[in-house]
């Protein structure tokens, strides 16, 4: 009898009951503690003050200088790196060259290379004593403790959002479409904007999104070459740990709710992109052509 | 317009796909280049196109010498095996997309128009609002085709047009390209692995190996007169045998075939299943059926010859044969090549 069941339905590991339930409450326990738990506090301690607080904690000059020095470095480093992502697809993903596959190792590294390395090395190259430190000081052009060094470090940090959305999408849609548009006369320019950007736009809407992101969250890299002054090169997240040692808890949740008010518009934002590019027409289409393409 | 290569070598990295391939091409002349895979006969059709660079040589489109001219400006249309149609434009957008790019400004009305026509041309009136992902892919093709067809080009270029479609479509697409070019009279060229479809559609048949031309002439040509063994058993199924030729006969394992002109040695000899006769006496070459497969308008026997070699050969449907049954092969047509050493 027990053979039988078994046959009917496969048996799979710890496909039980009390097993499953475990499980799930476990990852759920941990889910909670781990994830949602201090979401919730810095909602909590941001308000325990009361509105009035919060909104005159946002209000301190410090903090609006360096909400706005958040924004104005997202403001040039993410299209920066959106274009340098789309550059480096392009060249991967559309042509052949030596050093391609070295290419796609550097565009990797910043992913596996602590943030902090990155600044450090921003410190040895611009820095007073670095290499270009000198030069820069006679020229007096300053690049660390200044915006510049900011930009320069969150843009070290970001730099594969966009390319790595963009090259399996890329690869897989394979270079048929270019050379047909090229074959019906279209230039080079014409091509990339009615076709191939068409085609990838959710994808690359993604990694702007992604990229955008980290680049307002940046922390590590950030904190070496921005010198912390306060009111002159803190950005939001140095901000928040400023606020945090000076002891002002109720000005760093305040602060922190607003990085992670971010965080929840990204997420919302992720969602609908993932929404857009499985439910779209085009996207439909895209991947019943890229399909018939594979299956052959 | 005429197409004319001359001595076109190509070469990837350390790979040479076409050794010096000359080719004339007639206006108005379809012609199927015809090989197995690593051919070289879609890199061929791509430098035709412009998609790929010759090493060496040249490409003329009539006097005009096109070998440096790139794709943008070379004035073909192309037809991908995959259709490669942009799958965010519509039919209509799809097939109007060459004039909208073009340097000829043309109004929007007068591509409407054009559009229109090209729908009716490839037979898919009432499609152009539909996106490529919701038709067929025999549509899809002929979507494709239409697209290529409205820049007017001097030469029309397909690659595999029909390799992703199923049989039935395949066919059909088949005789209606066929119909296509008679009305238009485009100086076309495709590239093809499959026999049948190159002998089908084609004027004439390049056949290609390792990236030279083999052979080529009209399929009738061929099909009739192949130059080597290679021809032979790549336009259709063959059967070996190995023989001694001695004044104008060939003896092959108690089969006799008159062979007149062929110098006295080691022969092969091919034919084709239809040129074999089945008899349980001899004189002939004695086999066993080891099985039969049954097919719509005649039996396909296999055999085994006393010295190990495979026959196939074809009865009528009404043929009683069984698997394991011993008796004589004759060969009623057979074409004999000296072995070479």
């Amino acid at each position: 009898m027990s053979i039988i069941s078994s046959r009917k339905k496969p048996p799979r590991v710890g496909d039980g009951p009390v097993f499953r339930r475990m499980l799930i409450g476990v990852v759920l326990l941990l889910g909670a503690l781990l994830i949602l738990a201090p979401l919730v506090i810095i909602g909590v301690e941001a308000f325990k003050q009361g509105w009035q607080v919060y909104l005159a904690t946002l209000n301190h000059p410090d903090t609006r200088h360096a909400i706005m020095m958040t924004v104005v470095t997202a403001l040039i480093a993410v299209p920066i790196n959106t274009a340098f992502g789309v550059a480096a697809a392009w060249a991967i993903t559309k042509f052949d060259f030596r050093g391609k596959r070295l290419l796609l190792v550097i565009i990797e590294i910043p992913f596996s290379v602590s943030p902090i390395v990155a600044g450090v090395a921003y410190l040895f190259v611009y820095g007073l004593q670095g290499y270009f430190g000198p030069l820069l000081e006679a020229y007096e052009i300053k690049i660390l403790f200044a915006l510049p060094g900011i930009v320069l470090a969150s843009m070290f940090v970001t730099a594969p959002f966009v390319a790595r959305e963009l090259i399996p999408l890329m690869q897989a849609q394979g270079r048929d479409l270019e050379e047909a548009a090229t074959s019906l006369g279209a230039s080079g320019w014409r091509t990339f904007f009615s076709v191939t950007l068409p085609n990838v736009k959710w994808a690359l809407l993604y990694g702007v999104v992604l990229c955008n992101a980290r680049v307002m969250g940046e922390f590590g890299a950030v904190s070496v070459v921005s010198g912390n002054i306060r009111g002159q090169t803190n950005t939001l997240p140095l901000h928040i740990e400023l606020l945090y040692h000076d002891y002002q808890a109720a000005g760093a949740f305040a602060s922190a709710s607003i990085l992670a008010l971010l965080a929840v518009f990204t997420i919302i934002a992720k969602v609908a992109l993932e929404r857009q590019g499985a439910g779209r027409r085009s996207r439909l289409a895209t991947q019943s052509a890229t399909s018939t393409g594979t299956s052959v | 317009m005429k197409i004319r290569l001359d001595n076109v070598i190509k070469t990837f990295e350390t790979f040479r796909a076409v050794h010096g391939v000359s080719l004339e091409i007639e206006s108005g002349e379809l012609v199927a280049l015809l090989g197995p895979s690593g051919s070289g006969k879609t890199t061929i059709l791509r430098m035709v196109a412009g998609l790929e660079y010759a090493d060496g040589g040249h490409i003329y489109f009539g006097d005009q010498d096109a070998t440096d001219i790139p794709v943008r400006d070379r004035g073909v249309g192309f037809v991908f095996q995959h259709y490669a149609l942009f799958p965010h434009m519509t039919v209509a957008e799809n097939i109007g997309f060459g004039m909208t790019v073009s340097k000829v400004k043309r109004d929007k009305a007068e591509i409407a128009r054009r559009v229109a026509e090209l729908l009716r041309l490839v037979k898919l009136e009432g499609l152009g609002d539909r996106f490529p992902g919701q038709i067929s892919g025999g549509q899809r093709q002929r979507v494709a085709l239409a697209r290529a067809l409205a820049v007017d080009p001097k030469v029309l270029l397909l690659d595999e047009p029909f390799g992703a479609l199923d049989a039935n479509v395949r066919h059909e697409l088949r005789r209606w390209l066929r119909e296509i070019h008679q009305e238009l009279g485009i100086t076309t060229i495709f590239v093809t692995h499959d026999q049948e479809e190159a002998l089908d559609l084609a004027d004439r048949v390049v056949i290609l190996r390792e990236g030279k031309i083999v052979q080529q002439g009209t399929p009738q040509e061929v099909c009739r007169d192949p130059h080597d063994p290679f021809v032979l058993k790549f336009l259709g199924d063959a059967n070996r045998l190995v023989g001694k030729a001695k004044g104008g006969q060939v003896q092959a394992d108690g089969a006799v075939i008159e062979a007149a002109g062929v110098p006295d040695g080691p022969v092969e000899i091919f034919a084709r299943p239809r040129d074999l006769d089945w008899s349980s006496s001899g004189p002939g070459v004695r086999a066993s059926v080891t099985r039969i497969l049954d097919r719509p308008g005649e039996r396909r026997v296999m055999a085994q010859a006393d010295s190990g070699e495979p026959l196939e050969f074809d009865v009528e449907p009404e043929r009683q044969i069984e698997a394991g049954e011993t008796g004589y092969v004759t060969l009623r047509r057979a074409k004999v090549f000296p072995l070479n050493p």
